[in-house]
């Protein structure tokens, strides 16, 4: 059967700054198919995908729908060719019911009339077999339902070409399966269904052609019937890339953060993390691999005592062992707590108990020095603080994903960012700013941060210079559990190898390093052992100097998990 | 003489003050913008009015045109306000509260300079008895009700309709509650929001006109102006930024606020002149009141619109 043409793209290119997000990409949609866009994070999917809709006006190429060219330079553009996109955050106002939302911003049919407008949303949805009721108000809406208002948003205005960005994301098995039910009958219906995922058992199961991108470039188009999982992996990863980072050997591992049966749930009742078990080890470098928002940022800020658990542990073991107590951060108290678990011995190893002293002497005692730890501390970091965790002399440096959101203060300068670690420590209530000011000068010498000085607003640095500021404050108060989150995003070459030479170097001083990265040939050059995620699950724990790419990448991708015992190690 | 007829309908005039004010706050605000400008537009607005009546009052023109030119006047007065506020928040995307504390500054000094530019007498004869429905004659309670009385109830019914009932309304709520949402599907922002700045502060600029034309018809009236002002923006916040409430809101001011005057009329009761001011802080206890109560009951309806206060950059394109 001949297939109609819908859209055609030719020689699409885009550039955001120096950076290529799509290099010379074609691109053909027929009526009444369903296309899916594979490929890994970054590699200018969404991007392509919002040139047809709208939201970004290509450089080079042009875009032709039944043999005419078309130029979309807003989404009301794309609305007028019936174009209509989905994003990946939905665009509804809360207050606003369905049916509100949906005819929101169009131009004047009639009288606006609500009982008219959910007459006609209640049929669209019967036509495809949604479950909608256009009376409700979205915030009282489960994701799934949202999703299913921003569909009917574009079917309403008459779209042919619907683009849904990650669709199923954040969707449950069963929603997904409704939704691959209705994305069927809209292709029945002689509509282009374009969708953009990096699941592969999902574009097996619902596409007709799939588009495979790699970094920018388009690979190839294939029928969905013709090829295979391996195969589209393959073209997804590419060849491994050496990279040439230095990689030491890891010396006198130990455990240090034990995380067990980790579950969370996001504001929205969508369970993020799931069952997730693992250990870091004290000198090396574990790699997090995970397509975006695979659950990696809830991870770590669960960590740092950010996210509040549905379920699980995290154990922290502090290398006390043979170390002697001080009271820098400990109480008194704390101390004859422990003495009671005979917790201490002197230096010759004889066990030292307070039974009985006066507090005058346990503290001369302890000051001393003589009174050591027999075993490492065991803290448990559930549902505390991340000054309650710094307290218990923990250091957990984190460096978030959002840079200037999380971690530094825009209109603050260098100086004044150290302080945002150190402001507790100044005499009485007063600040300190002669050794944030050191720290800053230091940083700007060793890191090469390019500045004015330390008097400069962190808003005025360029982004790698940021990165540095950030990375070095981290890192600064000798960590023990170093965690990474995408720490070269947005950096150049240079700026980037430093980065990566500053974690292998704290990996050399004994702290355990978690690295969350985007890019597989990074992890693998850099980690020790790579945790892979998917969807808020551990699918695989492998090791870095053996792992393959497209390994790492089914693991990534592929969606029945394997349950129980190969995800823990 | 029934003294308490007297004191409803005393309050009702007074309270259209209010209405002018908050039902053209509540537009403004339902297009994401907090104008703390509110009370200088309302200075503007009165001032505005009343030049056009010194101009025009002697002229002999017809007295219906005389109250139309000059209601327009106060229109346009406080519409230029609002253009000014829109500029440096919507375009320049200035602070809001900042913009708007400075336009109250500015709209309550310089109204005072205008205001003794003109003729006292204007404010006396005339334009008092033109205000008037002719059948309200017969009592003198009803008097006090006039045509800018009716026009104040009719703006905040048509206000509500038009948010509540109306595509625009739709879309304004839209630019208030998400400017990226409204944005997204095409509704031009920057217009919704010029447009309801301009016409709220035009509103507003009426309720200044009204009371020192209508309600006290005195030239000594501008000097309480400011603080109607404040006491409207108060009133959003009673009002659920429902413009179609300020009227119950206004009335319930209007008693609060009168009964400080009226309660020493009242036959057995002695006050001091200290418990005067604290019988006209009534209505801002009452706001606060009503903010813990609508707090606790979080409704979302009842919220402020979402992004009220901030300023909307379209993300990087």
């Amino acid at each position: 059967m001949e297939k109609k043409l819908a859209l055609q793209m030719r020689g699409i290119t885009k550039r955001f700054g120096s950076v290529l997000a799509n290099n010379h990409v074609d691109l053909d949609v027929y009526e009444g198919e369903i296309l899916a866009i594979l490929g890994e994070n970054g590699c200018g999917k969404t991007t392509l995908m919002n040139m047809i809709a709208g939201i970004y006006y290509p450089d080079e190429g042009h875009i032709y729908m039944e043999g005419r060219e078309v130029v979309i330079r807003s989404p009301k553009d794309a609305f007028d060719h019936r174009i209509g996109m989905i994003h990946q955050h939905f665009k509804l106002v809360d207050l606003f019911t369905a049916a509100q939302n949906i005819i929101l911003g169009m131009e004047d049919q009639g009288r606006y009339n609500l009982k008219d407008v959910n007459a006609r949303v209640r049929e669209i949805a019967e036509k495809y077999g949604f479950r909608l009721d256009p009376e409700k108000k979205v915030y009282d809406m489960s994701v799934s339902e949202k999703q299913t208002v921003e569909i009917i948003k574009v079917l309403y205005r008459g779209a042919d070409v619907l683009i849904l960005d990650e669709p199923t994301a954040v969707l449950t098995p069963q929603e997904i399966d409704r939704l691959f039910a209705v994305l069927r009958k809209m292709k029945e219906d002689g509509k282009s269904i374009i969708i953009i995922t990096h699941k592969l058992n999902e574009v097996l199961e619902v596409s007709d052609r799939v588009a495979i991108l790699r970094r920018g470039e388009h690979i190839a188009t294939v029928n969905t019937a013709d090829t295979n999982e391996a195969e589209l992996t393959e073209m997804m990863m590419g060849q491994k890339i050496d990279l040439n980072i230095r990689r030491s050997d890891p010396v006198n591992v130990q455990p240090r953060l034990i995380i067990n049966g980790l579950n969370l749930y996001d504001s929205e009742r969508v369970h993020v993390l799931k069952d997730v078990s693992f250990t870091a080890y004290a000198g090396e470098i574990l790699g997090i691999a995970g397509i975006a928002g695979s659950g990696q940022r809830e991870l770590l800020e669960a960590i740092a005592g950010l996210q509040p658990l549905e379920s699980g542990e995290i154990t922290f073991r502090n290398p006390k062992k043979d170390k002697p107590v001080t009271f820098f951060h400990k109480s008194l108290r704390r101390v004859e707590e422990l003495d009671r678990e005979h917790a201490f011995h002197d230096p010759q190893g004889k066990e030292i108990s307070f039974k009985g002293m006066s507090r005058k002497d346990i503290r001369k005692w302890v000051d001393s020095g003589e009174v050591l730890f027999k075993e490492d501390e065991i803290i448990d970091l559930r549902n505390k603080n991340p000054l309650e965790i710094r307290e218990l002399g923990i250091r957990l440096s984190f460096v978030p994903e959002d840079r200037l959101g999380m971690g530094l203060v825009g209109n603050m300068d260098i100086t004044d960012n150290m302080m945002l670690r150190s402001y507790r420590k100044g005499p009485g209530g007063l600040l300190d700013r002669k050794k944030p000011r050191a720290l800053a000068e230091e940083i700007i010498q060793s890191l090469q941060v390019s500045t004015p000085g330390t008097a400069t607003p962190v808003r005025r640095l360029s982004g790698g210079n940021v990165q540095k500021v950030l990375v070095g404050r981290e890192i600064a108060f000798a960590p023990k559990v170093l965690m990474a989150a995408y720490p070269v995003r947005g950096l150049d070459i240079n700026s980037s190898y430093t980065i990566y030479h500053l974690l292998t170097r704290q990996k050399e001083n004994g702290v355990a390093v978690i690295f969350v990265g985007e890019d597989l040939d990074v992890l693998l050059a850099l980690s020790d052992r790579i945790l892979v995620m998917n969807g808020g699950r551990v699918t695989g724990l492998v090791d870095a100097r053996s792992a393959t790419k497209e390994e790492i990448g089914l693991m990534m991708t592929r969606t029945e998990s394997r349950e129980g015992g190969e995800a823990h190690e | 003489m029934n003294i308490w007829l007297d004191f409803f309908i005393d309050s009702l005039a007074f309270g259209a003050t209010f209405i002018y004010g908050s039902t053209g706050e509540i537009l403004t605000e339902k297009a994401g913008h907090l104008n703390l400008g509110i009370p200088g537009i309302m200075c503007m607005g009165g001032a505005g009015g009343c030049l056009v009546l010194n101009l025009i009052g002697k002229s002999g023109m017809p007295g219906f045109l005389i109250v139309l030119l000059g209601t327009l006047g106060s229109l346009a007065a406080g519409m230029l306000m609002g253009l000014i506020y829109s500029f440096l928040t919507v375009t320049l995307r200035a602070n809001q509260n900042v913009t708007g504390l400075a336009l109250t500054t500015f709209g309550a000094g310089l109204m005072k300079v205008l205001m003794k530019l003109t003729d006292p007498v204007v404010y006396l004869v005339g334009p008092k008895q033109l205000f008037r429905f002719p059948f309200a004659g017969r009592t003198d309670s009803l008097q006090r009700l006039g045509v800018l009385f009716f026009l104040a109830v009719a703006v905040a019914i048509a206000a509500s309709w038009v948010l509540f009932r109306t595509r625009a309304g739709l879309n304004l709520r839209a630019v208030g509650e998400s400017p990226a949402t409204a944005d997204a599907v095409g509704i031009n922002v920057t217009r919704y929001k010029y447009a309801a700045t301009m016409i709220g502060s035009g509103i507003a600029g009426l309720g200044g006109f009204y009371y020192i034309i209508d309600y006290m018809a005195s030239q000594e009236a501008y000097l309480s102006i400011e603080a109607f002002g404040w006491l409207s923006i108060a009133l959003v916040i009673f009002a659920l930024w429902r413009p179609h409430l300020t009227i119950l809101g206004s009335t319930v001011f209007g008693l609060l606020f009168s009964c400080s005057s009226y309660i020493a009329n009242i036959p057995g009761v002695q006050i001091t002149m200290a418990a005067k001011p604290i019988l006209k802080m009534l209505p801002y206890l009452v706001t606060v009141l009503v903010l813990i109560v609508t707090s606790i009951r979080n409704k979302r309806e009842n919220q402020p619109p979402a992004s009220l206060g901030q300023s909307y950059f379209r993300e990087e394109r």
